[in-house]
């Protein structure tokens, strides 16, 4: 074989390689499954109990998650929409926890898009946030659940046997916790 | 051939490099414009830590002019350039400001958020930031001048994206210079502000 053969060969197997793994991934959709996103454990306790992951592991799967319906916020610490609604997300999380019914079944998560640890905890007392919020600084889970602006929701069901699928995903703010959460509860079919 | 298979590489490397998604709000929502990956310095700084901070005076929103020489005596000042209006971590940066006055307070500080954008330009995109509880400043004319003084003025005439802080005799305290694609994290910027407070 030429040796010019070979550069160009070397030339389209990278650019192919490239295409498959940064090709634009499309958002969370309704009926369909998450990427295989890996969460760290977070530090307190309190979230430990609440995600169900208590055994001494470092990260976890999100279907992993101990609840029926997953809810996941994707939001920025930067966004003035996340900052805006997130009373709402909070009302949201209280009317689930004061419902013994639901709180159970219905756990919430946030991931900070671009967001550091340090920015994520600020987010966090700034609202006196009571979920597992997750930092995602170097955007990599972002990413992977198709760039989508914040916030962003995904409501996932999780089943028994471990595997999930999306059942709602909304672009923007809840605003109306009351009016969310039966709009959860009617597409969960809880 | 070797040029061509140059091309290429260089193509892959700023294809799987360019992968920050900044600027992600549905406040801005198809109204950012993505200039793309930039060279992440582009300027020398002609100031440095323990120099006297070059004073200027700038218009701002709320149609004063404001002065760094005004601070004097008063206040720590905090000074954030940012590249350009309607851009992608530029859109992000200053919101973030904006929920951490706190910061700013604890630590006796004023913020000054600088542009090279003019001053209506500014309105439409901050107003899109909801209300900032600090003074937004433009450096449009004569163009770039205190950016200029600063030495973060780039090549193309926007700015860099700069974090300076200045104590209360004027004494330039912090300076960083960030890679123009990336936000720098809060946690820098709060850590040189409590190191100031703790003098």
């Amino acid at each position: 074989m030429k040796k010019t053969s070979i550069v160009n060969y070397v030339v389209i197997l990278l650019l192919v390689f490239a295409g498959i793994l940064f090709a634009e991934i499309a958002p969370p959709e309704e009926g369909g499954v998450l990427p295989d996103v890996i969460l760290s454990l977070p530090d307190e306790p309190v979230h430990q109990k609440y995600l169900g992951i208590t055994e001494n592991k470092k990260a976890f799967h999100i279907s992993e998650i101990d609840a029926e319906i997953l809810l996941i916020e994707i939001f920025s610490m930067y966004c003035p929409y996340c900052q805006k609604d997130a009373p709402a997300v909070n009302e949201l999380y209280d009317k689930i926890a004061q419902d013994g019914n639901l709180k159970d079944k219905i756990k919430l998560i946030g991931i900070g898009a671009g967001n550091s640890p340090f920015e994520v905890d600020f987010f966090r007392n700034t609202y006196k946030i009571q979920f597992p919020l997750f930092a995602d600084g170097d955007f990599s889970i972002h990413k992977r659940l198709g760039e989508v602006r914040t916030p962003f929701f995904i409501g996932v069901k999780i089943k028994k046997d471990g595997t999930h699928n999306i059942f709602y995903t909304k672009q923007g703010a809840i605003e109306d916790a009351p009016k969310f959460l039966s709009l959860i509860l009617d597409k969960a079919g809880i | 051939m070797k040029k061509r298979f140059r091309t290429s590489l260089i193509f892959l490397i700023l294809f799987v490099t360019s992968g920050y998604a900044f600027g992600m709000s549905e406040a801005f929502k198809n109204n950012i414009f993505n200039p793309g990956q930039l060279k992440p310095v582009d300027s020398i700084l002609k100031v440095k830590v323990g120099d006297k901070a070059p004073d200027f005076a700038l218009p701002s929103l709320s149609g004063d002019k404001i002065s760094l020489g005004q601070f004097k005596g008063e206040k720590n000042v905090v000074i954030s350039f940012v590249p350009a209006a309607w851009t992608p971590v530029c859109s992000d940066q200053w919101p973030g400001y904006n929920l951490a006055k706190v910061i700013f307070d604890k630590n006796d500080a004023v913020l000054l958020g600088i542009t090279v954008d003019n001053i209506p330009t500014l309105y439409a995109w901050t107003n899109q930031m909801g209300k900032l509880w600090f003074p937004v400043l433009s450096d449009f004319w004569p163009h770039g001048n205190a950016a200029s003084m600063f030495g973060v003025l780039r090549s193309d005439g926007v700015t860099e994206r700069a974090l300076f802080i200045i104590d209360k005799s004027g004494i330039l305290r912090y300076a960083h210079v960030s890679d123009i694609n990336k936000r720098p994290d809060l946690k820098d910027l709060v850590t040189a502000l409590e190191k100031l407070n703790n003098k």
